[in-house]
């Protein structure tokens, strides 16, 4: 339970966090909320020789409503959405999916920066943020650009920051009409890995009609993905049950679960159809 | 519910009151003295390479690098050990394991070198660093392939060894039970898995071995849950270099949980010790989680086919069971050395009928060795799941409600002693008493109508019960020893002057509470309050000798034992009260805590008066002091028994399982403290829904293990675990000095099949007739699939 | 490697160090603080045995690094009772048989110390999710949630719950 050995440097502003990833190039390695990190170096799957402490930095972690966005900073902590009444009652999804994440503990460290920048499948907030079709501040020596959540993953543990960037902020924007959201996910026992999760938001006017549908799958995919044909599927539509049933056997269609101790790729599929019909009716339920 | 009764005073606190524990003080206060808080000066730190490979030749073990590390002192290796002859030590089952290779590795996480270090951080660096060179072999891992011709032959070591069977057990009639298995009405079978799992008590296994050079005397700290015959092993296996018993001391302070997994010996602490007899430095070696789980200490792990022959109406005939037990690498369980399947033979269950038949063969793989007797009396869990499946397999195909089934093949009340057909005298039971209380409290026919108006709406409810037999208290020395030391438990109880005593036993507390329930039986006993006994275990100088803690044992034995030491103490305190009242013996009369004479009550001796007397003022020709040893051999084993009910719901769609309620009425005969005894029962209850819906050690056919952390090793929190609900009815044991029969596994050995039962039963409609445990929502969802129920 | 000063308040008294970067806070806490009383109960960040508050916050010490504590307050079982007596939650884990083996009571209390901070009077639901971080397995989690009714029950001021051992 002993990570190898490192340098330790905690800047205590941006500017200098970002010209210590300038000088220490690939060998570093950001360290947030730690709680991803840490256990990979403490089994010694990961040994950064540099760790660059960005706990230090003010102004990093924040929620804050702005106009028709929602603005988080990337080191909020996992317990801070959990208990934001603000952003909980405006995306009760945020409350779904925080509860369901590790424990309380690991939600005291945990980030919602980490937890994307992390580019693990496994992690339930990259669905919920394709889901919510949020964006992705990064800041590196040129500046700070965004990037749209579907251009923010690459691969395994792979994403749009590159290594001498730190993510510093994720937007979330308001939807127009009646707007509901909902995650939940199979898990073993709690605090678990998602066997397969399904983040749904669904906007409909005032007929009713659904204006905006984003569904994130978690863990049933190489790379967090998005259903994209069952959003389709439901955009323009009264939102029918039978549709819904359609919308939720597609996503089960487009995902590619590998077979692993939570499940084979049958039960993962069918995990995913189940989960995404509830999760809709959910959001339509919770629509307001 | 019976309600217990006590004779003792709130004050003095004897059996029946439950008091609150006297440990607890220094546990709610970080003052609890667990092996890895002990800190010697001069201690260095042992860190352990393990095997990737299930089964391979070491070509050779490269540990320059690792010699480089800063703080690095030395790398040992199995060659080091065998100049000394410490490479191979006994298991507690007289098999052989070794303490480091010195060519072959035969399980992955299989100790291969050690690395001793001046800290915990360096020594895992230098393990880092140690370079192995490995030739993979293929491995035998399917039990059931392990006797097959091609298989290789895993102990060469062992001398005439061909195959890889270890042995082969047999108990009942096989011809008796063969023929009213030719001629029963109905016959069922089932072929099962119970499956190897961990016991995973939250701390791990460690030691700190400390030897002086200078005394040539061992102190050894380490997590046992037997500390006296560790030290006898230690003895057996060291004694060559001048380690002979006197000279060893064995220390279990406060333990995290044992479980049955602290009761092996394991390879690290002969390596800790062997190095400390080698630098003169105490070592200690506190293994990682991962370690725990990989390596030490796997439960269980039987392949069973059970069959059952009775009538058309539902009576119960005969049984046959057929065991196939993967052992790993060595047969390292710690049963009893008479029984290679430990007490396996009580699966015939609170049955009343007269044929059974059971066979077991034991192999070995490449896996890690075993099996413990994880909160267990040795293999009842296997035995009582067999039992329970199958009876409600057979009420299910006679078409009989399994309770109903259950009630009318019960032994009675009234037929104890009843003789087993398996050769055990079940001492005393009353099973009806206990399954009508379960009924009742859940509402039992109530939730059978609910069942049905649900299935009618396409919602699946499920009831299971499992009405069990155990069998504790091992054991009776005439059958019952380790390594030939019988086994028998002690106390030695010691009254000071002023009234006040200390008690030592050779158990070992990990948590039961043995602080204060064994002060409750001799406050029972002397009448001295027992927040007035202090109770000691655990120091093999101090304490008498023991076989230790696990299997339920310790009430029976050391409890018995320390109500039979207190009353040797009373029938001193009696001679001493007659001399001090001028009265004859004949004209006392004992209450919880004084002698007074017959029709005169004001004359009276309390036992403080009394002890002080025998320090100050005995009578002549008397031995002074107030002190008692009493060694037990049990006349017989004890049999508690238990009636669960549980109920579950499963969501159709998903196959999701969700306990919605759990009854346990348990009978241990004689309480000594309720809230004691009911801890006992949740805890082990926890311990039973684990393997039931979510525990599972599960290795690949390289033997790899695929989930060994508790990342994957799913052990169940406080959100998996329902608000169980407990009662008890109490049939005393007979034989036992205070009526007490022993708790501590009943729950996990219990829960199990009554958990399987009610999921069995919630899908048994669509065709569904056993599923294997653990029942995850994944596996109930491939059998639902494969009988079409799902879409 | 760069060893690190660092300067900490373990149960309100200051203490510095010089520690390597990756020296763990659990460690840091039991071996160069000799506070013994969290511990360590596995390599995966699952048990919760090493959980301490953090500035409050209930972490899992084996997760944080020691430099990372720096300047922080640390409170641990030690730290729990104060002048007057046992915490509230210590109370209420020995009045209800709460623990066994004790292993996981350290942990689990400081858990439950921020627990009924947020929220004072927890439902049984609620207690559950809140201590889903901590492992226990001797206690079959009954009587920890009723330890932890009490100890909120007497934090609140309101009448304390019975602690005999109910049966049906
Ligand atoms: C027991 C346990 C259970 C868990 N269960 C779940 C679960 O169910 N669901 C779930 O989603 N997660 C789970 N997690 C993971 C947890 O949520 C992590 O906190 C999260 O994945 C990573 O966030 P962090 O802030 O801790 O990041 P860190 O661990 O500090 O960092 C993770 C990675 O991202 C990089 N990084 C972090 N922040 C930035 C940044 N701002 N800019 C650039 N790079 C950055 C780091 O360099 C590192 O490579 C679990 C963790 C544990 C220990
Ligand atoms: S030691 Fe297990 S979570 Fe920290
Ligand atoms: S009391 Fe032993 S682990 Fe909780």
């Amino acid at each position: 339970m002993i990570p190898a050995n490192f340098d330790y440097s905690a800047p205590s502003t941006l500017d200098e966090a970002l010209s210590l990833l300038q000088e220490h190039g690939d060998e570093a390695k950001i360290l947030a909320g730690g709680h991803s990190l840490i256990p990979m170096m403490k089994l010694r799957f990961a040994s950064p020789a540099h760790l660059i402490d960005i706990n230090n930095i003010p102004d990093l972690s924040s929620i804050k409503e702005e106009g028709d966005s929602f603005h988080l900073g990337a080191m909020t902590r996992e317990s801070d959405v959990e208990h934001s009444e603000a952003l909980t009652g405006a995306f009760p999804i945020f409350a779904d999916v925080t509860k369901l994440i590790a424990d309380p503990q690991v939600r005291n460290m945990g980030t919602i920066g980490g937890n994307l920048a992390h580019g693990d499948a496994a992690n339930d907030h990259p669905a919920v943020m394709m889901a919510l079709n949020a964006s992705v501040e990064i800041t590196g020596p040129e500046g700070t650009r965004t990037v749209g959540i579907d251009e923010f993953f690459f691969g395994f543990y792979m994403t749009a920051v590159q290594p001498n960037e730190i993510l510093t902020g994720i937007s979330i924007p308001k939807q127009r009409g009646k707007v509901g959201s909902a995650y939940h996910k199979a898990e073993r026992k709690v605090g678990d890995y998602a066997t397969a999760g399904v983040a749904v938001q669904i906007a409909t006017d005032a007929d009713g009609k659904c204006t905006y549908a984003g569904i994130g799958l978690t863990n049933v995919n190489a790379v967090p993905m998005r259903a994209k044909r069952s959003e389709e599927a439901l955009v323009g539509s009264d939102l029918s049950d039978e549709l819904i049933a359609q919308a939720a056997m597609m996503a089960s269609e487009d995902c590619n679960p590998s077979a692993d101790l939570r499940g084979d790729e049958e039960y993962k599929r069918h995990l995913v159809k189940v989960i995404t019909k509830r999760m809709i009716h959910k959001a339509i339920q919770r629509a307001k | 519910m019976t309600k217990i009764r006590c004779k003792t005073s709130k004050e003095i606190g004897g059996m029946g009151h439950s008091m609150k524990r006297k440990e607890d003080a220094r546990f709610i206060q970080g003052k609890g003295n667990y092996v890895d808080d002990v800190k010697l000066p001069g201690m260095l730190y042992m860190d352990i390479v393990r095997s990737p490979y299930a089964y391979a030749k070491i070509k050779n073990i490269n540990s320059e690098e690792a010699l480089k590390v800063p703080g690095v002192v030395a790398v040992v290796t199995g060659r080091d050990l065998e100049k000394y002859n410490l490479h191979w030590m006994p298991t507690l089952m007289s098999d052989t394991q070794m303490v480091l290779p010195t060519d072959t590795v035969m399980y992955q996480a299989q100790e291969v070198a050690a690395v001793i270090a001046t800290s915990r951080y360096a020594a895992r660096d230098g393990k880092e660093a140690v370079m192995v060179d490995y030739e993979p072999m293929k491995p035998v891992i399917d039990a059931h392939k392990s006797l097959d011709a091609d298989a290789p032959i895993l102990r060469p070591d062992k001398e005439g060894k061909t195959d890889n069977h270890i042995w082969h057990w047999e108990a009942g009639d096989k011809e008796a039970t063969d023929k009213v298995f030719n001629e029963a009405d109905v016959v069922v079978k089932q072929d099962m898995y119970i499956p190897r799992i961990h016991v995973a008590s939250i701390e791990t296994c460690g030691c700190v071995a400390n030897y002086n050079k200078v005394d040539n005397h061992l102190t050894m700290y380490m997590t046992t849950q037997a500390p006296h015959a560790i030290r006898t092993v230690i003895a057996l296996v060291a004694g060559h270099v001048g380690l002979t018993e006197e000279k060893i001391r064995v220390i279990s302070p406060d333990i995290g949980g044992g479980f049955g997994g602290k009761v092996p010996v394991y390879p690290g602490y002969v390596i800790a010790i062997a190095v400390s007899f080698l630098t003169g430095a105490p070592i200690k070696w506190i293994e990682d989680r991962t370690e725990n789980l990989q390596a030490d200490s796997f439960a269980r792990d039987y392949h069973i086919n059970v069959e059952m022959a009775g009538t058309k109406d539902g009576k119960i005939q005969a049984t046959r069971f057929k065991v196939l037990a993967d052992h790993g690498y060595t047969d390292a369980s710690a049963n009893p050395s008479k029984f290679p399947t430990g007490l396996f033979s009580i699966g015939t269950g609170s049955y009343d009928y007269n044929n059974a038949f059971m066979e077991a063969d034991a192999v070995y793989t490449n896996k890690p060795p075993g099996g413990v007797a994880y909160r267990c009396s040795f293999r009842v869990t296997e035995a009582v799941h067999a039992i329970e499946r199958i009876t409600d397999r057979f009420a299910m195909e006679v078409g009989k409600d399994p309770a109903q089934l259950r009630m009318e093949n019960f032994i009675k009340k009234e037929d104890f002693p009843w003789k087993s057909p398996t050769g055990w005298e079940y001492d005393s039971g009353d099973y009806h008493a206990g399954l009508k209380l379960a009924m009742d409290t859940v509402g039992y026919d109530d939730l059978r109508k609910e069942q049905l108006e649900k299935r009618a709406k396409g919602e699946w409810m499920g009831i299971g019960i499992s009405t069990f037999t155990e069998i504790v208290g091992a054991g009776p020395s005439k059958d019952f020893d380790i390594l030939g030391i019988k086994m028998f438990d002690s106390a030695e109880i010691r009254v000071h002057p002023t009234g006040k005593a200390i008690a030592r036993f050779g158990t070992k507390s990990q948590g039961q509470g043995h602080e204060t329930t064994y002060a409750q039986i001799v406050a029972e006993e002397l009448g001295i309050p027992a927040e007035h006994i202090q109770v000691e275990e655990g120091d093999t100088d101090t304490a008498p000798y023991g076989l230790g803690t696990y299997a339920s044992r310790s009430t029976p034995t050391a409890g018995a034992a320390a109500a039979m030491a207190a009353r040797k103490l009373r029938e001193k305190a009696k001679k001493i009260a007659a001399y001090l009242l001028e009265v004859s013996e004949e004209d006392l009369e004992w209450e919880p805590g004084k002698f007074f004479v017959k029709g005169a009550p004001e004359k009276v001796k309390t036992i403080q008066e009394i002890v002080f007397a025998s320090y100050t003022n005995h009578p002549p020709g008397m031995e002074a002091g107030f002190e008692a040893t009493h060694y037990y051999d049990p006349p017989n084993l004890t049999f508690p028994s238990g009636a669960y009910i549980c109920v579950v719901d499963i969501d159709p769609e998903t196959a999701d399982i969700k306990v919605r309620r759990f009854v346990a009425i348990d009978d241990c005969g004689h309480i000594i403290n309720p809230m004691i005894v009911q801890g006992q029962v949740h805890g082990g209850l926890t311990q039973g829904i684990a393997p039931a819906m979510y525990e599972e050690l599960i290795y690949d056919e390289d033997g790899n293990i695929l989930n060994g952390t508790l990342m994957d090793y799913l052990v169940p929190t406080a959100v998996e675990s329902p608000n169980w609900e407990t009662g008890h009815t109490i049939t005393p044991s007979p034989h036992h000095p205070i009526g007490a029969k022993g708790v501590g596994e009943s729950p996990t050995v219990g829960a199990p099949p009554a958990i399987a039962n009610a999921i069995v039963d919630a899908v048994s409609h669509l065709g569904i007739k056993h599923l294997d445990i653990p029942i995850t929502p994944f596996k109930l969802f491939k059998k639902l699939k494969e009988v079409g129920a799902i879409s | 490697m760069t060893m690190k000063k660092i300067t900490v308040k373990l149960n309100g008294a200051e203490h510095s160090a010089e520690v390597e970067p990756r020296l763990l806070l659990v460690h840091l806490i039991r071996e160069n603080l000799n506070a013994t009383g969290t511990h360590i109960g596995c390599d995966t960040s699952n048990c919760g045995a090493c959980t301490i508050l953090l500035n409050g916050k209930s972490v899992k010490s084996c997760t944080v690094l020691a430099v990372q504590a720096d300047g922080k307050e640390i409170t641990t079982v030690e730290g729990l009772a104060t002048a007057e007596g046992l915490h509230p939650l210590q109370e209420g884990f020995k009045e209800n048989h709460g623990l066994h083996c004790g292993f996981c009571t350290p942990g689990m209390m400081l858990r439950a110390v921020e627990l009924l901070e947020n929220n004072p009077n927890p439902t049984e639901e609620e207690i559950r999710w809140g201590i889903s971080g901590n492992l226990c397995r001797c206690t079959g989690y009954n009587n920890i949630v009723k330890a932890i009714q009490y100890a909120g029950a007497k934090i609140r001021g309101d009448e304390l719950p019975s602690t005999e051992p109910e049966f049906v």
